[in-house]
């Protein structure tokens, strides 16, 4: 154990991607903000602001989602996790950063009143229209505000609890009765963001960020679908962190056997992915109902049907057919190649889901939305990577850790 | 079907199997099989047995089960027998991956099982020699196959030093036979004499 290397340094070549990237995702940001988002022309203000808001969202979603992958392989009694677990913590560490980033957007377009954004701030056409009136006790900006703050607020809170407990770990040797009861403190906090996290990103969150945007339609699996978008882009950024930790010589303790479960949730998840994708899309299809229909008629058959397709392929066809090997997700080049697709995959997806309902009529695609995920990748990069130098990368005394160390697939 | 000669000797702790399996193969001796009550993680390396071909095989069957849906499905909806259901196109492709699906898993599985019964000679009636009737309760059994050259005293010894609780020869047929245990030899016969 004394020659492990578990104390992490920021090397100084990240620092300076890093910084790099942020630099120009904010040269994108200001030149954005003053041509687009505080034009006069509504198109380009949506075009700015929507942007802005599927980018903060997909960044603080898969942030989340690795507090969720260690909500549930706790609850699950899953010790494999053990050895990289620090990895995920410190990718949730973002979630009070990249939080506050989307509250600030959010409550912006709230507050700035962007009706062409959230159709149902216009209060005159929600008066005259009796579909978005029985929504309105779900769709206005007090309920949007108080539950985006409550939302935010405790996944973060919730999350530093369970990072918190961890800590104990580090601190000396555990007798029975000790590990006992941290094991079970351990259930009972990742059972509580658990819950919050059912009741946020499993159902309320996606419908009131992102699916109230087309007012009219909605659809039960959307929230679903986006929770399994964002996961499995979650466990493609845990896997490229302790690829390139393995890469940099930490993590010994760190094998193919748990890359290859790693690469399994994101094989799986890939394939749930589509599940949902397919049932949203089918029954949609087969009971035709127009007001039902709206929601796919511009990307099935419009400007989007590029973009839509090119989603189907690179997350469900490339992680089937490539990840499905045994030897595929033991292999770290294939993985840190697929984790890689995943994540620009999903963000894809991301921007359909929003600017598909946004700018129906044209794909905006452009230098603002790549400047902008070079801002969130810096960032990203940045606070992930100070965050896992403040703490040693293994929690030395956790009662699961020789599980994980022995751990074999 | 021939009968042959092994050298078996039972284990009481995985910890002292799997050096022993390791030294028996550097010894150059070729194991038959090591029969274990319950699955031993790694012992299929220490063995060094070959990755299994069931997933191979699974692949196959699930594409064929995807073939065979899309393949009868568009030839029923399209050539043979084309009805308007809703307004729908004739290749009404999103309404029948469900089903392609379905097919897809039902044929892997069927498949795949059928295949894991073939790999392994399972069937009803299908038997094979016990080497000890104690495999199936608490004994890490360890067969090793003689040649000519073997000398069974030697290994007895080997096995024995290598912390084999028990060591011994038999003849024993090593492929599978049909037929039933209570005509065949029993593989507890001899113990039940002995407590008699």
């Amino acid at each position: 154990m004394a020659s492990l290397r578990t104390q992490f340094e920021v090397p100084g070549k990240m620092k300076t991607w890093s910084y790099a990237l942020i630099g120009l995702g904010l040269a994108a940001l200001l030149y954005g903000m003053f041509t687009k988002g505080f034009s006069s022309d509504e198109h380009e203000q949506v075009h700015f602001w929507g942007t802005l808001m599927y980018n903060t969202i997909f960044w603080t979603l898969i942030c989340n989602a690795s507090m969720f992958f260690i909500s549930v392989t706790t609850l699950a009694q899953a010790g494999f996790t053990q050895t990289f677990r620090r990895i995920p913590e410190a990718i949730s560490t973002l979630v009070p950063i990249f939080g506050a980033i989307t509250f600030a957007v959010l409550l912006y377009i709230v507050f700035g009143h962007k009706h062409h954004i959230y159709h149902w701030l216009d209060t005159e056409a929600v008066a005259a229209d009796p579909i978005l009136k029985g929504k309105a006790g779900f769709l206005n900006p007090t309920f949007f505000v108080i539950w985006t703050t409550l939302t935010i607020a405790l996944w973060s809170f919730l999350g530093w609890r369970i990072r918190k407990l961890n800590d104990e770990a580090d601190a000396g040797p555990m007798d029975r009765e000790t590990s006992e009861k941290f094991i079970h403190r351990g259930t009972v906090r990742t059972a509580m963001f658990t819950v919050w996290f059912g009741l946020t990103v499993g159902s309320t969150v996606p419908w009131l960020w992102m699916m109230s945007i087309d007012a009219h339609w909605y659809s039960t699996m959307y929230s679903w679908y986006t929770f399994a978008s964002s996961f499995v882009a979650g466990m493609s950024l845990i896997a490229l962190w302790v690829i390139y930790l393995k890469n940099k010589g930490y993590l010994e303790l760190t094998s193919q056997e748990h890359l290859h479960d790693i690469g399994k949730f994101m094989f799986a998840f890939s394939i749930f992915w589509t599940y949902l994708w397919f049932s949203q899309y089918m029954l949609i299809w087969y009971a035709n109902i127009p007001e039902e229909t709206v929601y796919f008629k511009h990307r099935t058959q419009g400007a989007y049907k590029g973009i839509f397709f090119f989603n189907l392929i690179v997350n469900f066809l490339c992680p089937l057919l490539i990840l499905m090997k045994r030897s595929a997700k033991r292999n770290y080049t294939l993985v840190t190649f697929m984790a890689v697709l995943i994540i620009f995959g999903h963000w894809i997806d991301f921007y359909q889901m929003v600017m598909g309902s946004l700018m129906k009529e044209h794909v905006s695609l452009g230098w603002l939305d790549f400047g902008i995920l070079a801002f969130f990748v810096g960032a990203m990069i940045l606070f992930v990577g100070t965050a896992l130098s403040k703490k040693p990368l293994i929690a030395k005394y956790h009662p699961y850790l020789k599980e994980s160390v022995i751990h074999q697939v | 079907m021939a009968k042959k000669k092994f050298v078996v000797g039972c284990f009481d702790d995985e910890a002292v199997l799997f050096p022993a399996v390791k030294k028996v193969r550097t010894a150059g001796y070729k194991i038959h099989d090591v029969y274990t009550p319950f699955a031993v993680h790694g012992l299929d390396h220490a063995m060094g047995l070959r990755e299994t071909s069931l997933h191979t095989a699974g692949f196959i069957y699930g594409i064929t089960g995807t073939a065979t849906a899309l393949s009868s499905i568009s030839w029923i909806f399209t050539k043979d027998w084309p009805l308007n259901i809703g307004g729908k196109p004739h290749f009404a492709l999103p309404a029948w991956i469900p089903i392609m699906f379905e097919l897809t898993v039902l044929f892997a599985a069927v498949g795949m099982v059928l295949t894991f019964c073939y790999l392994c000679q399972l069937a009803p009636f299908v038997k094979k020699h016990h080497f000890h009737a104690r495999a199936t309760d608490d004994l890490f059994v360890m067969v090793i196959e003689c040649t000519d050259k073997t000398n069974t005293d030697d290994l007895q010894a080997f096995l024995s030093s290598n912390g084999a609780l028990e060591t011994k020869v038999e003849v024993a047929e090593d492929g599978w036979w049909l037929g039933r245990y209570d005509k065949d030899e029993m593989p507890f016969e001899e113990k039940q004499i002995v407590a008699a």
